[in-house]
């Protein structure tokens, strides 16, 4: 862990080493040049506003942006150009020339608006004409105050207006989708908007209509524009609001447009910038680890933008992680602790405010109580920062004396918890997003990038855009996330994983199986796996496989944003931090004197499952539970009753949740915003944030440090300084790793008749809790549909729209069916979308039997009852 | 092949990077004067006074030790400019800058729009807006936006009237009431509804719909000139007991001074009985 560049020197080899600051890399070929007199060197190809950027001279501008293709549309960056002519001979060109679009030339002398009385003519005169139809309702404009238009029509337009006109006007705002609104009026034409669509996303969702003065920005309406064959959106591609499906990256274009024609609804009104008080984050949706800008006023999140890191996000983010931040400050917050008082008879009471120090004593109590009565297993959750997955870990082994301390809230198997402690912890940024997107060749496997990593898919997009990379997917079905990455799919039904990668060899039979196989073998190719392929046997053992055959590099990459800091920090039931092994006597050894203890328990501990297996039926007496929903493990209703039945739980929670319910201690904690911390992303890279808000919640290593020491034991983590110090201290293991995990191919399940094989993954937005208290972009989450072959829907009756019911014993999901192309005898649902909780209807997992039935719920009248 | 290039410019003539600017006659080598009283050591000798006003003679010369009777005697017989305030109020000039008001347009609607240009013209930050959307069910001021959370600090306020020139609706205006002071802080902090201005006669009062047919643009050329019908219709429905209503009891049953300003007009009126005003 390497907060600080002096710190990782003075420790020799941190926990979690910093990423290296990237070296740019030579330039093959140069361009001198000279802008306003001054000479400068840049590479071949740099545009000449680049340059001037570099020089530190302001050139107006509206339609450039590095990121994007340059465009001239705006004109407003008119630079007067003198270029040696074919005698040599410096020469005028006769028009001032747009320097957004202008590579450098080899003496080419260029004057800009400070030396050059033309090139400041034109650009007021570009200026007049970008007012002509731009209402003055700056003091109603989101965009007030920290607008580009407003700022250059001061610094380089006419004090007053010529104008005497009647403006154009349109109907405002339109809205693009339940988040995303548009005043047209407002609207320059810089096309930043519809390119971000077109270049970065790659869902065409907004585009250009109409020419001439009538010429605008709006939503892509067949009406208007026509698909010209090609559908943009696929058939489930609506949302929840009946549109045809946005985009998950649609809050960019909020942040990129120039004027304020593109706003959010959520921060519509809310906040001008000079209240708002800006700290840098990092979001806590996923394991991407996106810098994010946190704008906040009087104690209060008001919006989050997309911060700038060139080696992560770039400047983008999901929408999920702009908007997504209500459950921070969420009324049913947790603010004191809670302690529930046993009834006379012995059975639970209400839970009641208590002071901290009364719970820590109670909570003490119970879990010593829990120690003699089995023991007490340890659940912090996905979404820990490095530091509270640390002290989890410590206070499992140290205070409770156990392993049996797992943070997979979702499913597992004891193959991932050896493929983990193998491959993945302690071998930090092996493969980064910078592989990812100079990778000839990437392999998903049991991961939707789109769904499962915006910023990951963004890269991979660009990659695919601009390196040719070829991504093939090993999957059930051709998402369109996996169209527009123009990649392959590798069909393979649920539990069929490692039997297909075991097939990827160079002499295969299947065509596509050996030009896999030969795609991989290329330097550099890489093999993304997923946190699904744990819930199919021998998947990750094949992945290995299959990298040790072709020489592909192998990264994994969970959801949450807490994983890989978990696997590092050593809440695993095998694997202690650093990546040392349980069983390895050394490694016990060695992290038992940095923890200045006599000895650390020996025997393997027992996995998510097991723990909670073994706490219903009374082999723990206790569990100490973090930020765990029950419904995100496969049988949440074996949670609740193990939660019910054990004899102590101890809860520590932002929220309250279904824990909360069933916990006998809550102990409140700080979510992101209010603490500082560190996530660290799936490449291994720390993100460490500070913290944005004046709070007094503390984080779970502060809780955690008080609690062991009610119980008697000192934690040493009562400060994220103390937590560094310690990281820092106790650096890398070096010696013998975990096993690498060796499983053979499961057996595919006989599929009787009227079955089918569940395959499942999460949609971005969905009923996740961290989403909670924000209608708006909920209501860009896509329709949740089941998918089924056309064979597959015609062997149950059930046509394309009409509603199919998929059901195990515990229950059903009825939902409308759209037929996909994919393996027959296998549905696809979303897993946690409105109206399909896989886990909690079903209590079943990707590759599980499933019942198909045509469905009776009318769920379109029900939608329409909702609107 | 490029044009020779031009010399840069002459650098200008600085200063020498440390030097301060010596005090004259403090150069080093000159005579210092010797310390006479109490003052910086070294201090160069300051020069004697010598008044620069021609010395008088004669009968003026005589006169000159009572001359300045003259002007205490002259005011003896002067009107007083003393005002017995609070026992009588003199009213202020018309443009002093006093309380502030949100002002109304001629339909009930309110001016502001929540734009917080005034908190950013603010020198003082006495000044905290939040904006909310303006919905069809509640439309409080023309246009999408309204201020939904207007505070005015009066212990910060300096009364420098920046907020009046910012405001882009002519909402925020200065009235003449400069009784402000009282017991305590949060008494200070007024609130939207101390703030706002009284229903006029024939003003129905917010929420409702805009005068059909206009934009916020009328409502600013001052072509709305008050409710109509449609309007009333709508808060018939919506608040059948609105006594602003044309059978109501009037605007000033409808008056509703907000609590900070109802108890600052109780201290005043409490500091005038004290002050003998009946």
């Amino acid at each position: 862990m390497t907060i600080t560049s002096d710190r990782s020197q003075a420790a020799g080899t941190p926990l979690v080493p910093a990423a290296p600051t990237p070296v740019p890399a030579e330039p093959a070929a140069t361009v001198t040049f000279s802008i306003d007199g001054v000479e400068t060197t840049v590479p071949k190809g740099t545009l000449v506003i680049r340059a001037a950027e570099q020089l530190g001279i302001a050139i107006p501008r509206f339609c450039d942006h590095p990121l994007l293709a340059p465009a001239g549309a705006c004109r407003q960056c008119l630079v007067e150009v003198w270029a040696p002519g074919r005698d040599g001979q410096l020469a005028k060109m006769p028009k001032p020339q747009a320097s957004c679009t202008l590579e450098a030339t080899p003496g080419m002398e260029v004057k800009t608006q400070h030396t050059s009385a033309e090139a400041d003519k034109a650009q007021h005169g570009v200026m007049e004409l970008l007012l002509i139809n731009h209402p003055l309702d700056c003091p109603v404009c989101d965009k007030g105050g920290e607008c580009p238009l407003q700022n250059q029509a001061m610094s380089n337009g006419r004090p007053t207006s010529r104008f005497v006109d009647i403006k154009r006007t349109f109907p405002k705002p339109i809205a693009i989708s339940t988040q995303i609104l548009l005043d047209r009026e407002r609207c320059v034409l810089c096309q930043r908007c519809t390119r971000f669509s077109e270049e970065i996303a790659g869902d065409v969702w907004i585009d250009l209509q109409k020419r001439g003065a009538q010429q605008q920005i709006g939503t892509f309406d067949v009406q208007v524009l026509g698909f010209a064959g090609d559908t943009p959106v696929g058939a489930s591609s609506v949302d929840t609001s009946g549109r045809p499906f946005a985009s998950y990256f649609s809050g960019n274009t909020v942040q990129i447009c120039p004027v304020g024609a593109l706003t959010s609804a959520a921060y519509r009104f809310r906040a001008r910038p000079f209240d708002l008080v800006s700290t840098p984050g990092v979001s806590e949706h996923d394991s991407q680890g996106s810098a994010i800008r946190v704008d906040h006023r009087r104690g209060v999140v008001m919006r989050r933008l997309a911060g700038e890191d060139p080696a992560v996000n770039q400047e983008w983010i999901t929408d999920k992680d702009r908007f997504g931040f209500r459950w921070q400050s969420s009324p049913d917050r947790i603010t004191t602790p809670l302690v529930r008082d046993r009834l006379a008879e012995g059975t639970r009471g209400e839970l009641r405010p208590a002071s901290w120090f009364e719970a820590y004593g109670v909570a003490a109590e119970g879990l010593r109580t829990a120690l003699e009565a089995g023991g007490v297993g340890v659940l912090p959750g996905g979404r820990v920062t490095l530091e509270d997955a640390y002290a989890y870990a410590k206070f499992a082994r140290v205070a409770l004396g156990t392993n049996d301390v797992d943070h997979r809230a979702r499913p597992h198997s004891d193959e991932e918890a050896a493929f983990l402690g193998h491959h993945v912890a302690g071998r930090t940024l092996e493969v980064t997003f910078a592989d990812v997107a100079a990778a000839p060749t990437v392999l998903l496997v049991g991961l939707e990038a789109e769904e499962e990593g915006g910023i990951l898919f963004l890269r991979l997009r660009d990659a695919v855009v601009k390196r040719s990379t070829k991504v093939f997917s090993l999957a059930a079905l051709d998402s369109r996330g996996l169209q527009r990455l123009s990649g392959t799919l590798v069909p393979a039904a649920p539990g069929t994983e490692a039997e297909v990668l075991d097939g990827v060899v160079a002499d295969a039979e299947e065509d596509a199986l050996s030009s896999l196989a030969q795609a991989l073998a290329t330097p550099g190719a890489v093999v993304l796996v997923g946190e699904r392929a744990a819930s199919s046997a021998g998947a990750l053992s094949a992945v290995l496989r299959l990298a040790a055959r072709t020489g592909a590099r192998v990264a994994w990459v969970p959801r949450r944003a807490g994983e890989r800091g978990a696997v590092e920090a050593g809440t695993l039931p095998t694997l202690l931090p650093g990546g040392r092994p349980v069983a390895d006597a050394a490694a016990r050894v060695d992290l038992a004197a940095a923890w200045g203890v006599e000895t650390l328990p020996a025997t393997p501990g027992r996995s998510a499952s097991q723990i909670i297996a073994a706490a219903r039926d009374g082999g723990l007496g206790g569990l100490v539970v973090g930020g765990v929903d029950p419904a995100d493990l496969p049988d949440p209703a074996l949670v609740r009753d193990a939660l019910d039945k054990v004899g102590f739980v101890v809860s520590l929670e932002v929220r309250p949740s279904d824990v909360t319910e069933r916990a006998d201690v809550v102990l409140p904690v700080a979510p992101p915003v209010e603490k500082p911390g560190t996530f660290v992303t799936w490449e291994g890279r720390p993100r460490p944030f500070p913290q944005a808000l004046v709070s007094h919640a503390l984080p779970d290593h502060r809780v955690l440090h008080s609690l062991a020491d009610a119980l008697g034991v000192d934690l040493g983590l009562d400060s994220v300084a103390d937590v560094h110090a310690e990281l820092d201290q106790l650096g890398g293991w070096d010696g013998a790793r975990v096993q690498a995990p060796d499983v053979a191919p499961g057996e595919p399940p006989a599929v009787p008749a009227g079955h089918a094989v569940l395959a499942t993954w999460h949609h971005l937005l969905d009923s996740g809790r961290l989403q909670d208290g924000e209608p708006h972009l909920a209501g860009t989450a896509k329709r949740p549909v089941a998918r089924v072959s056309a064979a597959t829907a015609a062997s149950v009756g059930v046509a394309d729209g009409e509603p199919l019911a998929v059901g195990t014993d515990a229950g059903t999901i009825t939902l409308p069916v759209l037929v996909t192309d994919m393996p027959d005898f296998v549905v696809w649902l979303p897993t946690n979308s409105p109206g399909s909780a896989v886990r909690d209807t079903l209590h079943a997992v990707g590759g599980a039997l499933v019942r198909l039935a045509p469905g009776t719920a009318p769920t379109a009248a029900a939608d329409d009852e909702e609107a | 092949m490029a044009e020779p290039r031009k010399k840069p410019p002459a650098p200008r003539p600085q200063q020498p990077a440390g030097s301060s600017p010596r005090p004259a006659g403090a150069t080093p080598g000159k005579a210092v004067a010797p310390r006479t009283s109490a003052g910086e050591v070294g201090a160069p000798a300051v020069p004697q006074y010598e008044s620069l006003i021609p010395k008088s003679s004669g009968v003026r010369a005589l006169l000159a030790p009572v001359g300045g009777f003259g002007v205490t005697l002259s005011n003896m017989f002067r009107k007083t400019v003393t005002e017995q305030y609070p026992r009588e109020t003199v009213p202020t000039k018309p443009r002093y800058h006093g309380r502030h008001q949100l002002n109304r347009y001629a339909d009930g609607l309110e001016k502001c729009i929540g734009c917080e240009l005034c908190a950013w013209a603010c020198p003082a930050d006495a000044i905290y807006v939040e904006a909310s959307d303006n919905t069809p069910d509640a439309q409080f001021s023309p246009g999408e936006r309204f201020g939904s959370v207007y505070q005015i600090n009066y212990l910060r306020c300096i009364f420098c009237g920046l907020c009046i020139e910012a405001c882009p609706t002519r909402a925020l205006t200065m009235t003449n009431e400069f009784e402000l002071a009282g017991p305590s802080r949060a008494g200070m902090i007024y609130e939207k509804d101390d703030l706002l201005a009284p229903l006029r006669e024939g003003m129905l009062a917010a929420p409702h719909p805009m005068v059909e047919g206009t934009t916020d643009t009328e409502y600013y050329r001052g072509e709305v000139t008050g409710p109509t019908e449609a309007q009333r219709a709508w808060v018939r429905e919506h608040r059948p007991d609105d006594p602003t209503l044309p059978e109501g009891a009037g605007v000033t049953a409808a008056e509703q001074v907000g609590p900070t300003a109802a108890v600052m007009a109780q201290n005043v009126a409490a500091a005038h009985r004290q002050g003998g005003v009946r």
